[in-house]
C-alpha cells in the first residue's frame, strides 16, 4: 500500500484535474454560445462567400465537438509544450497546430506575453504597496482597538473599500492630471526604459494606477487583519506570552500576525489570478495595454480564442492559488489538517 | 501600559521582510523591455490609429485598420489619388485600351513592372511575386479576405519578368480590381512560400512583418497595440520618406487621438476622428494641429422594409412572400422621408465630417446625379398631405394615424453608437409630428453586423421595419455596389440571409439597367447607367439617403503632406510626409 499522503495527493492531483476540466466546458459552452460575430466587423462589401471562405479558414463551421476537442487539444497540450521549448530549447511542439488569435493571425501566447509584463507590474506594485501599508496598519489597530484612532481608521478604510475604482480614478486624475498637473493622466506603452529619465516616466506614470488599486487592496485587507487579530489578541496563549513580560512589538509581529494571517492569506490567494487577469476597468481608464485590456477588446472582436484562453488561464490560477492558501494554512498553523 | 505602546514604524521594520520580498520577486519576475534607439529621436513620426491594426497582412483581414497600416510596407500595382484617378505606383503605367494593356475583347489585361524594383531586403520584384499573390489568395482553405479583388481571374501569365498578364472567364468592363488599391498589394513570394492554403492562418511571423516595397519596414508588431517601422533602405524615389521611424500607436479611444494630435502635440497624426463636431470645435482651438477631411462613397442611409417583418409568419418574416402592409405603399414611404430635416442631421452628428445629400452615390463626382437644391429638405405639411392621401388618419383622436383599425406604428433599429442613437431620438420626434409612432431599437454593432444565421437581430434578416446603417463600396467603381439592389440578391433563408438588397426591393427594369452596366466599358456610358440606377432606387423611396459621410483624421502643424484619400489608405503618399523645415 501506498503511504498516505502519496495517496492524498493523488485523490488532490485527480480533483484539481477534473474540475479544471469541468472548468473548460463550461467556459467553450458558455462562449460558443454567446451571440457574437468575428466578422462583423469586417466591412460590408466583404461577399459572403468571402465570409464562408474565412469562417472555414477560422474552423468555425467544424461541428461543436471538433472545435472543443481542437481547443482542449491546443490549450492544455500543444501550448504547454510550446512554452517548454522557448524555455528549455526543445522541439516537442514542432508543427502542431496552435492557438491562433482569429482577430491578428498570431498566437494567441504571444498576444498574452506582449501584455502580461504591464500587468503584472501593475498589479504587482498595487498588491506588494497594499500588502505593505495594510500589515502594519491591521496590527496597530487591533492593538489599540477601541481607541478613537481605530475608530477613524475605520471609517477611512471602509470609505475606500466603498469607493468603486472608477470614482477613485477619475478622482485622482482630476486633482493631480487636470488640477496640479504633476502626473501624466494615461500611460504610454510606446515608452522603452532605456536610462533613468524613462524610469523616472515609467514610476510617475505608474503611481495614479497603482494608488487606486493598491487603496483598495490595503481597505480590503486592514479590515480582515483588524478583525483577526483582535480575535487572537484575546486568546489563551498571547495571554501566556503577555505573562512572559513580552514586549507588544515582539508579541503582535511574533506571536498575533501569524495567526491572524490566515484570513489576509485567503484573500491575497483570490486576488493571486488578478495580477495575471489584470485589473479591467483600471486598465481602461489609464489606457494600460495589459492583459484586462486585451481581454476586453477581444470580447468586442468576437475573438474567442482569446477570450477563452485568458478565462481558462485564470481558471487554472485560481485553482492553483487555492491550493497555495491551503498549503500556506499549514505553515501558519499546524494544527490545521486535512 | 506604556510598556505596551507601540509605534508604527516599529512594526513597518518588521513586516518590511515579508513585502520587501514579494516586491523582490516581482521585480525579478518583470522581463525587461528590448532596448531600442533612444526616445528622443528627431525625425520619428507618430501615428494614431486608436483602432490599432491587429494584422499587417491585408489578404487575412479586410479591416480598414489593418489595410491601412499595411499600406506602409505593402503597395499594391496602381492606386487611386484623392481625386477617384488611377495612378501607376509599382506599374509603369496604367493599362487601357488605346495603349493596348487591355484585351480588345476586355478577357485580359496586362501589367509592366517599373524598371529596377526591388523589396526591402534588396531582391528584385519579378511577376512570379504578383502570380503567387494570386495563388496564395485563392489557395483552397486560405479564408483570403480580399478574394473578390481576384473574381473571375482564370489564370496569370508572366511572359518575363517584368510583366504580367492577368486572363479573365468573361469580359470586364473594368478590370481594375487585382493589385489595384491598398487591399490587393503585391506579396513577396520568398516570403510567403510557405503559407499557401490553410496554413496562410498560422502563418503569425510573416503575416506580422511582411517584407514590402513601400517606404517604411516593421520593425516591431504588438498586435492590437503598437506597431513600428524604420525607413525602407531600398526605397526607390531618393530622398524619401521623409522619416527615419514611425510609431504607430494604437488604443483609447478617438477624442484621445483627437487630443493628441490638436491639443498637447504628443503625436503627429491622427486617423478616424468620428467625434461630434462640438468637440472637434473645440480641441482645434488650441492650434497645435488642422484637421483634413475626405468624402468617398460613405453614405448613412434609412432603408425600409418593403416585405411583412410579423413575427407571426414565422419562416415566411420578411421574406418577399408577404408585403409590407404600411410601409409597400410609396406615398408612405415618401411622406417618411419628406419628415426629415436633413441638414439638421448633419449638424448634430458629423460637423466638418458630414455632407447633405441626395444621391446614393455621392462620389465620384461623375456618378452623382444632378438633384434640385431642396431635394433634402423638410416638408412636414406635404408630408401629411401624403399620407392623408395614402388613406392613414387620426380617426381615434390620439394623435396617431391609423387605417383599418391598424395603427401607424414602426419598428426602428440601429446599431449601438451615440450618433445613430440621436439621430433615432430626433426622427422618432419628427415622425411623431406627423402622426407615426417609432419604437427604437439599438443592436450591438458585433450582432447587429454580424452573419450568424440562427440570430434574430442582424440588419440582414431585419425583423422590423427600417434601419438605418452606412455602407460604401471599395474603390471608384459602383458597379458591383449597384448589382446588390437587384431581385436576386434580396436576402432570403434560402440564401442563409445573404445578400445586400437589404430593403428587398425588386425591379425588372433595375435589373436590366444592372445587366447593361456589366457589360459598359465607356467611362461616359458606365456614368450614365449608374446615375439612372441610382435614381431609379431613390425615387422608389426605399431608401432614404441621410448624410454623406466623410473621413476626419488630425495633423501637426509641422507636419507637411498628409493628403487625406477617400479612396484607400491615409497613408497613401507617406513617403513624401516631411516635417516644416
Amino acid at each position: 500500500m501506498a503511504p498516505r499522503p502519496l495517496i492524498r495527493l493523488a485523490r488532490r492531483g485527480l480533483s484539481l484535474g477534473l474540475s479544471l476540466l469541468a472548468i473548460a466546458l463550461a467556459i467553450f459552452g458558455l462562449l460558443s454560445l454567446a451571440p457574437g460575430d468575428p466578422l462583423a466587423r469586417m466591412p460590408l462589401t466583404l461577399p459572403p462567400e468571402v465570409r464562408a471562405a474565412m469562417r472555414e479558414a477560422m474552423g468555425l463551421d467544424a461541428p461543436w465537438p471538433t472545435r472543443l476537442a481542437l481547443w482542449l487539444r491546443q490549450a492544455l497540450i500543444v501550448e504547454p509544450l510550446v512554452l517548454c521549448d522557448t524555455l528549455f530549447g526543445t522541439s516537442w511542439a514542432e508543427d502542431a497546430p496552435r492557438l491562433i488569435s482569429w482577430h491578428s493571425r498570431t498566437p494567441v501566447m504571444g498576444l498574452i506575453a506582449d501584455r502580461l509584463p504591464q500587468t503584472l507590474r501593475l498589479m504587482g506594485l498595487s498588491y506588494a504597496l497594499g500588502l505593505a501599508c495594510a500589515l502594519p496598519l491591521g496590527l496597530w489597530q487591533a492593538h489599540r482597538h477601541r481607541s478613537a484612532a481605530d475608530h477613524a481608521t475605520t471609517a477611512l478604510t471602509m470609505t475606500a473599500y466603498a469607493l468603486p475604482p472608477f470614482v477613485v480614478a477619475l478622482l485622482l486624475i482630476w486633482v493631480f492630471s487636470i488640477t496640479l498637473g504633476w502626473l501624466p493622466s494615461g500611460y504610454d506603452n510606446s515608452l522603452r526604459i532605456t536610462d533613468a529619465a524613462s524610469l523616472g516616466t515609467e514610476i510617475r506614470q505608474l503611481i495614479l494606477p497603482v494608488a487606486v488599486l493598491a487603496l483598495q487592496i490595503t481597505a480590503q485587507l486592514t479590515r480582515h487583519l483588524r478583525a483577526s487579530a483582535i480575535e487572537v489578541l484575546d486568546t489563551d496563549h498571547i495571554r501566556t506570552a503577555r505573562a512572559k513580560g513580552l514586549g507588544p512589538r515582539a508579541l503582535l509581529t511574533g506571536h498575533v500576525l501569524r495567526h491572524a494571517m490566515i484570513p489576509v492569506v485567503t484573500i491575497v490567494a483570490l486576488g493571486l489570478p488578478q495580477i495575471v487577469g489584470g485589473a479591467i476597468i483600471t486598465e481602461q481608464i489609464f489606457a494600460i495595454n495589459g492583459i484586462g485590456h486585451l481581454l476586453i477588446s477581444s470580447i468586442h472582436a468576437g475573438d474567442l480564442p482569446v477570450v477563452q484562453t485568458i478565462t481558462l488561464l485564470v481558471a487554472v490560477l485560481v485553482v492553483l492559488a487555492n491550493l497555495l492558501a491551503d498549503a500556506t494554512y499549514r505553515w501558519l498553523d499546524p494544527r490545521l489538517t486535512g | 501600559m506604556q510598556q505596551n505602546r507601540i509605534r508604527w514604524t516599529d512594526l513597518l521594520a518588521n513586516t518590511h521582510a515579508i513585502t520587501g520580498a514579494t516586491a523582490l520577486c516581482l521585480a525579478l519576475a518583470m522581463p525587461a523591455q528590448p532596448l531600442a534607439e533612444p526616445r528622443s529621436h528627431h525625425d520619428t513620426l507618430r501615428l494614431r490609429n486608436w483602432q490599432a491594426p491587429a494584422t499587417l497582412n491585408p489578404y487575412l483581414s479586410a479591416g480598414a485598420k489593418n489595410v491601412e497600416a499595411a499600406s506602409l510596407v505593402l503597395e499594391p500595382l496602381a492606386r487611386t489619388d484623392p481625386d477617384g484617378e488611377l495612378v501607376p505606383w509599382l506599374a509603369r503605367s496604367i493599362p487601357t485600351r488605346e495603349n493596348g494593356g487591355i484585351a480588345t475583347d476586355g478577357t485580359a489585361i496586362t501589367w509592366r513592372l517599373r524598371d529596377g524594383l526591388t523589396w526591402s531586403d534588396s531582391t528584385p520584384v519579378t511577376a512570379a511575386d504578383l502570380r503567387f499573390t494570386w495563388e496564395y489568395c485563392m489557395a483552397e482553405g486560405a479564408g483570403c479576405a480580399q478574394a473578390m479583388k481576384f473574381d473571375g481571374v482564370s489564370r496569370i501569365d508572366t511572359p518575363d519578368a517584368q510583366t504580367v498578364t492577368l486572363h479573365f472567364d468573361a469580359p470586364r468592363p473594368m478590370p481594375y480590381q487585382a493589385f489595384v488599391g491598398p487591399q490587393s498589394p503585391v506579396l513577396q513570394k520568398a516570403q510567403f512560400a510557405d503559407c499557401l492554403g490553410p496554413k496562410a492562418q498560422t502563418c503569425s511571423t510573416q503575416n506580422s512583418a511582411p517584407i514590402g516595397t513601400g517606404p517604411f519596414v516593421v520593425t516591431e508588431f504588438q498586435p492590437g497595440n503598437i506597431a513600428e517601422f524604420t525607413a525602407n533602405p531600398a526605397y526607390r524615389t531618393p530622398g524619401q520618406p521623409g522619416f527615419d521611424r514611425v510609431i504607430l500607436q494604437g488604443g483609447g479611444k478617438a477624442a484621445g487621438a483627437a487630443r493628441a494630435v490638436l491639443q498637447t502635440g504628443e503625436a503627429d497624426f491622427a486617423a478616424n476622428l468620428q467625434l461630434p463636431p462640438e468637440v472637434l470645435d473645440s480641441m482645434q482651438e488650441a492650434g497645435t494641429g488642422r484637421l483634413l477631411t475626405a468624402f468617398g462613397p460613405l453614405l448613412e442611409r434609412l432603408v425600409f422594409n418593403l416585405t411583412d417583418p410579423d413575427p407571426a409568419l414565422g419562416p415566411e418574416r420578411s421574406t418577399t412572400a408577404h408585403p409590407h402592409p404600411i410601409l409597400s405603399d410609396p406615398h408612405v414611404r415618401a411622406a417618411l422621408m419628406l419628415a426629415l430635416d436633413r441638414r439638421a442631421l448633419v449638424d448634430l452628428g458629423y460637423g466638418p465630417a458630414g455632407r447633405v445629400t441626395c444621391a446614393l452615390i455621392p462620389a465620384p463626382a461623375r456618378f452623382a446625379p444632378p438633384h434640385p437644391k431642396d431635394c433634402a429638405d423638410q416638408d412636414l405639411p406635404r408630408a401629411r398631405a401624403l399620407l392623408d392621401q395614402a388613406g392613414w388618419r387620426d380617426t381615434d383622436g390620439d394623435g396617431l394615424r391609423d387605417k383599418d383599425g391598424r395603427p401607424l406604428r414602426l419598428g426602428f433599429q440601429t446599431s449601438v453608437n451615440p450618433v445613430r442613437q440621436d439621430f433615432q431620438v430626433v426622427i422618432q420626434d419628427w415622425w411623431r409630428q406627423i402622426g407615426v409612432e417609432t419604437e427604437l431599437r439599438a443592436i450591438d454593432a458585433g450582432i447587429f453586423f454580424g452573419s450568424d444565421p440562427a440570430n434574430p437581430d442582424t440588419f440582414q434578416k431585419f425583423n422590423t421595419d427600417v434601419q438605418m446603417f452606412a455602407s460604401a463600396f471599395a474603390g471608384t467603381d459602383p458597379g458591383n455596389f449597384l448589382a446588390g439592389w437587384r431581385c436576386e440578391n434580396i436576402p432570403s433563408p434560402e440564401t442563409d440571409w445573404q445578400g445586400a438588397n437589404i430593403a428587398r426591393a425588386c425591379d425588372p427594369a433595375f435589373d436590366a439597367l444592372s445587366a447593361r452596366l456589366a457589360e459598359t466599358a465607356d467611362p461616359d456610358a458606365r456614368a450614365q447607367f449608374v446615375q439612372q440606377m441610382s435614381r431609379h432606387l431613390i425615387d422608389s423611396h426605399a431608401l432614404v439617403p441621410l448624410v454623406h459621410r466623410g473621413r476626419v483624421a488630425a495633423a501637426a502643424n509641422g507636419l507637411e503632406g498628409p493628403h487625406l484619400n477617400p479612396w484607400g489608405s491615409p497613408y497613401w503618399n507617406i513617403a513624401e510626409w516631411r516635417r516644416a523645415p
